[in-house]
């Protein structure tokens, strides 16, 4: 049941203009980001003659490509995100999956499901540009993996809180643009508080938590910070939608 | 028909912001029945038809749909029922085949039927030249009947369908009451509508709701004899006496109306009609019309919400 709720959301976006425009987009910065990588890694490494300053080809237009997408998604999901209920409940559809054999989890799930699929679907671009690098040197894959990993939780916690906020309101753009400043002030929060480095305001920063990912690091903690933050916002929403059905 | 009950609802109320929106209404349902919703706008309607299908949690109260319980079963219950809201729940960006493969994929058709599940219901709602069309670039009444496709689409057990004739033309209008009846024979169905004469023609059993109380509840018979009434209109060209029109058996009163017209109040079951014709050929008085006089059930329908608000 889930998944048919996350096929109908790959269906909605791909009806549209929407997905493919986003979709081809994305992978146009990403590209463009790519190139430059490798165009500067040439000139670069031209001028490092030691072998100590030398970084490896798979870092270096890595790091370019990857810090570029977590910025990029900040602006992409809550595009993505902010139509997910706000919209049904405007067009007055959320009637239509109330009324089927669903549970609340169900369809909070399944919507959440078919947005981190979408998003799934730019990862895997992604990926494949950079392990194309792999056709004519030696490359890091552990390091593209950990970095795509991140990136994934990354944007799936982005689309939980999307989600989340959607369900809050009836106007998609109000739902996007709060999405957009709650996931920027969550990324930046670190910055703040840089003063002091063991604040726990400073843990619940969500870069902080991308940045053991994007040097690589596989870190259980973060992890599990990713997997709670995720839970909590789907949760939230299960309740706000009991609510509507609660109090009409 | 078999006696299987398809929905009961025990003492349903729904309060909101101290307001009793829906208060106490209880009846039930047999398979086969077409149940008609009536009440002026803002009755409590829609608020019992959301209540029954789980869209809306009862304040007390409970809903069964065949034995299974809405609120501790949701999801079982809500297999059962197909249900058109008042603003049909479409995503316009859908093509109505689209639209029509998800509604029957949520509401578990097996994966092999769906096709024809889908054939089926746009067959019934007479939207089978409209499949690959945007529902977005429908019209209307065409949109109301892709409401009505998704809610009959995996054959449940009850259909609710909310003024599902608004905004229909009168040929739409005809179609749509020959398949709730059609509906009628095997599923249950529960209709509301501001549509008086649609009550008449399609129902079994009416409800009258007003102020969120049930003021009437019975077999749609009972309505047509409330508004028969025992009373005939009699036009005569040369009226004789009144006195002379009392002698005939069966008549107990008489009133002139404005128009010419003579009421004849009779008595219950013996109309005289016959009676009158002859009498009347006999005495040359001229009759020119004769015709039981109905009230309309628009008046039963003041009457009974009036007679509440009083």
């Amino acid at each position: 049941m889930i998944i048919n709720i996350a096929r109908k959301e790959l269906k909605s976006l791909f009806a549209s203009p929407m997905g493919w425009v986003v979709l081809a987009l994305l992978q146009f910065v990403f590209g463009t980001f790519f190139l430059i990588g490798m165009d500067q890694y040439f000139q670069t490494m031209s001028g490092m003659i030691r072998p100590e300053e030398r970084l490896g080809v798979t870092q270096f237009v890595g790091q370019n490509v990857f810090s570029i997408a977590s910025f990029v998604m900040l602006f992409a999901v809550p595009l993505l995100s902010m139509r997910l209920i706000s919209d049904e409940r405007r067009q007055q559809t959320l009637t239509f999956l109330f009324s089927a054999p669903l549970s609340l989890t169900d369809i909070v799930v399944g919507k959440f499901l078919g947005l981190v699929g979408f998003l799934s679907i730019v990862l895997l671009f992604m990926g494949a540009m950079l392990m194309s690098l792999g056709l004519w040197s030696e490359i890091d894959y552990g390091y593209i993996l950990a970095n795509i990993l991140g990136l994934w939780l990354l944007v799936a916690s982005f689309s939980a809180l999307g989600i989340y906020v959607s369900s809050l309101t009836h106007q998609p753009v109000v739902a996007g643009i709060i999405t957009f400043v709650l996931l920027f002030a969550l990324l930046i929060l670190d910055r703040f508080f840089a003063g002091d480095p063991s604040s726990t305001i400073n843990y619940l920063s969500l870069m902080r938590h991308f940045e053991a990912f994007s040097r690589g690091l596989l870190d259980t903690r973060d992890l599990v910070y990713f997997f709670l933050f995720i839970v909590t916002f789907l949760t939230l929403t299960v309740r706000r939608l009991d609510a509507d059905r609660l109090r009409g | 028909m078999t006696d299987i009950i398809t929905v009961e609802a025990t003492d349903l109320t729904r309060i909101y912001g101290g307001r009793e929106a829906v208060s106490h209404v209880s009846f039930s349902l047999k398979k086969g029945e077409v149940l008609g919703f009536l009440g002026p706008n803002g009755a409590g309607k829609s608020t019992t038809m959301k209540m029954l299908t789980g869209n809306l949690a009862p304040s007390t109260g409970t809903v069964k749909i065949c034995g299974i319980d809405m609120l501790e079963n949701p999801k079982e219950a809500k297999a059962l029922i197909g249900f058109l809201p008042e603003q049909p729940p479409l995503y316009r960006e859908l093509t109505v085949n689209e639209f029509l493969t998800i509604a029957a994929r949520l509401h578990r058709v097996s994966r092999g039927h769906i096709k024809a599940a889908v054939e089926r219901a746009k067959e019934r709602c007479g939207l089978t030249e409209m499949g690959k069309r945007l529902i977005e670039n429908l019209s209307k009444g065409y949109q109301q009947r892709v409401g009505i496709a998704q809610a009959i689409i995996h054959n449940p057990m009850v259909v609710i369908l909310d003024e599902p004739t608004v905004g229909l033309d009168p040929i739409q209008i005809r179609d749509i009451r020959a398949l709730i009846k059609e509906l009628g024979g095997e599923h249950s169905v529960i209709l509301s509508t501001h549509i008086l004469p649609e009550v008449e023609m399609v129902c079994d059993h009416v409800q009258i709701i007003h102020k969120g109380q049930l003021v009437f509840n019975g077999s749609i018979d009972v309505l047509k004899q409330q508004r028969k009434g025992n009373r005939l209109l009699l036009g005569l060209g040369q009226a004789p006496a009144q006195e002379q029109l009392l002698q005939i058996p069966g008549v107990e009163r008489i009133e002139s109306l404005d128009n010419g017209l003579l009421r004849i109040h009779h008595t219950a079951g013996q109309s005289p009609a016959q009676r009158l014709v002859e009498a009347s050929v006999a005495g040359q008085w001229g009759m020119y019309q004769i015709s039981p006089d109905q009230t309309t059930l628009e008046e039963v329908f003041v009457q009974l919400t009036f007679q509440e608000a009083a």
